[in-house]
Parts: C-alpha cells; sequence; structure tokens
C-alpha cells in the first residue's frame, strides 16, 4: 500500500534533481527548466499531504503555485528573449559583466 | 494493486525524464522530457484524486507553459549544443540531496508532532472539482483575484518584453517615432 511517505520521498528526490540543475546548470534556459521541475515536485508533495489528510488546502496551494509557476515563465521568457537579443547567448558566464 | 503499480511506474519515468531534462545538453531534448514528466506527474495527481488539479496541470503546464517555451525555442538556436562550463557534479549533487533532506526534515516535523487537523476537509459523494470550486471561491477569493491581477501583470510584461521593437522607447526616442510613423504611413 502506497503511504504519504512514499509520495513525499518522491516529491523530496524530484526536488533535489531540480536544485542539482539549478546549481549545476550555466545556461539561463535550462535554469528556467530546472525552477520548473522543483515547483512540479513541491506540488506533488501538496496534493499527496492533501489527499492522505483529507483536506482539500494542499491542492489550492497547488493551484496558485502553478498560476505563479505560469506567470514566471510569461515575464521570464520574455526577459530571455531581450537579453539574447541583446548578447546572443544565454550563458550566465557570458552575461556576469558586474565583475569588479 | 493498480495504484500501486502506477505509482512506481510514474515515479521511475518521471525521475528519469526530469534527470534527463537536467543533465541534457540539447534544449529539444530537455524541453520535450520536461513536458512528458509534466503529463505523468498530472498522472499522480489522478491517483491522489486530485482531478481538477490534475486536469489544470495538464491545460497549464504542458499547455501553455510548454507551448510558450517552444515559441521562445524559435528565438534561440536550439539545434545547436549548449557548451557551458558546469559546476562539478558530485559537489553539486552533495548540496542539492542534504538541502533537499533538510527541506524533508522540516516539513515532517509537524506531522509528527501530529498538529496537522483538516481545515476544509474534503466531502465523501462529492466531485472534486466541485468542492475545489466551494472553497476556491469563498475561502480563497481574495489570493484568486490577486493571482488574477498577476497573470494580468504578466502578461503585459511579457508582451513588452517580447514585442517587437519594444527595445527602444517609444516616447523618448526620436529615431523610433519616426519609425512608427512611417509605418503608419506605409499602411
Amino acid at each position: 500500500m502506497i503511504g504519504l511517505s512514499h509520495y513525499l520521498i518522491v516529491s523530496a528526490i524530484l526536488f533535489s534533481i531540480g536544485l542539482a540543475g539549478v546549481l549545476r546548470r550555466r545556461n539561463l534556459l535550462m535554469l528556467f527548466f530546472a525552477t520548473e521541475v522543483m515547483l512540479n515536485a513541491v506540488n506533488i508533495a501538496f496534493a499527496a499531504i492533501s489527499h492522505y489528510y483529507n483536506d482539500l488546502t494542499g491542492q489550492m496551494f497547488a493551484f496558485f503555485i502553478i498560476a505563479i509557476a505560469a506567470s514566471e515563465v510569461a515575464v521570464g521568457l520574455g526577459i530571455l528573449i531581450v537579453l539574447y537579443k541583446k548578447h546572443g547567448s544565454l550563458d550566465l558566464d557570458d552575461l556576469a559583466n558586474m565583475r569588479g | 494493486m493498480y495504484e500501486t503499480i502506477a505509482f512506481y511506474l510514474f515515479s521511475a519515468l518521471t525521475i528519469v525524464l526530469f534527470l534527463i531534462t537536467v543533465m541534457s545538453k540539447n534544449v529539444l531534448y530537455a524541453m520535450t522530457a520536461l513536458a512528458s514528466g509534466m503529463v505523468l506527474i498530472s498522472g499522480f495527481f489522478f491517483i491522489l484524486g486530485a482531478d481538477f488539479l490534475g486536469v489544470v496541470q495538464l491545460i497549464v503546464y504542458v499547455g501553455a507553459v510548454m507551448a510558450l517555451y517552444s515559441f521562445a525555442m524559435m528565438f534561440f538556436d536550439a539545434t545547436r549544443n549548449i557548451k557551458e562550463k558546469n559546476t562539478p557534479g558530485m559537489l553539486v549533487f552533495l548540496l542539492g540531496g542534504l538541502s533537499a533532506l533538510i527541506l524533508v526534515l522540516m516539513f515532517a516535523a509537524p506531522i509528527q508532532s501530529e498538529a496537522v487537523h483538516a481545515l476544509y476537509p474534503i466531502h465523501e459523494g462529492v466531485g472534486n472539482a466541485q468542492d475545489v470550486g466551494i472553497v476556491l471561491f469563498t475561502k480563497y477569493l481574495v489570493p484568486f483575484e490577486v493571482a488574477a491581477v498577476m497573470l494580468l501583470v504578466a502578461m503585459i510584461a511579457g508582451i513588452i518584453l517580447a514585442g517587437k521593437k519594444m527595445d527602444q522607447s517609444l516616447t523618448e526616442d526620436i529615431d523610433a517615432d519616426d519609425e512608427i510613423l512611417t509605418q503608419k504611413d506605409a499602411k
């Protein structure tokens, strides 16, 4: 039988994959993908807790997380397009221009 | 029984697909793996009885967000492999795993103390969409409206950032004014 801890473990594994991606990648688009992975992992945890505690609050928070993720992608991709037009690259090492 | 099989299948596939997303050097492979991983995550939601959340996940993530990414892909050179100087892998995995462990402990602490009780219980015999709708439009009405305003702001920001000629100031730059006037005349 699948319990709450199974879901939480899967969610933690997915979250750590996303976190490792955020720490490892240098391409801004890939950083966005890793952020999406982390948000999805948290959504799984919310839905599982909502199911096992018979409470709708978790699902509500998952809805708001989805809304926030959608607006984050809209604004973030706009910024990425402007950056790409300006620099011709999305690599963080190329974009670092405040080095003293 | 089927629930168990589905859970293990979905979790294994999701982990593999998200690993591909994080590790891949090709943007298109990463995006495809991310999209299919999100479809499988909506499968988790259906197992958990959160039908409406699963449908929203499919529509918003797989439909809207992924379509947005693939539109943005037209601006970038997606076929070329990404050359990047990655931070060393073992250290990053250690740090990521450790911080995930700390997060799990943090979130498990109130569960251990039995302090969690249902504020808005799920009703038996009522569909999930109706249940969610009642709670969303009574208890969470203000956050819902704020989220709507936030989406509107994000839409305007996306249009302004990604639109044509939007990198020039339309009010201050004289050249841009002339250009817009000529465009109007051409029409």
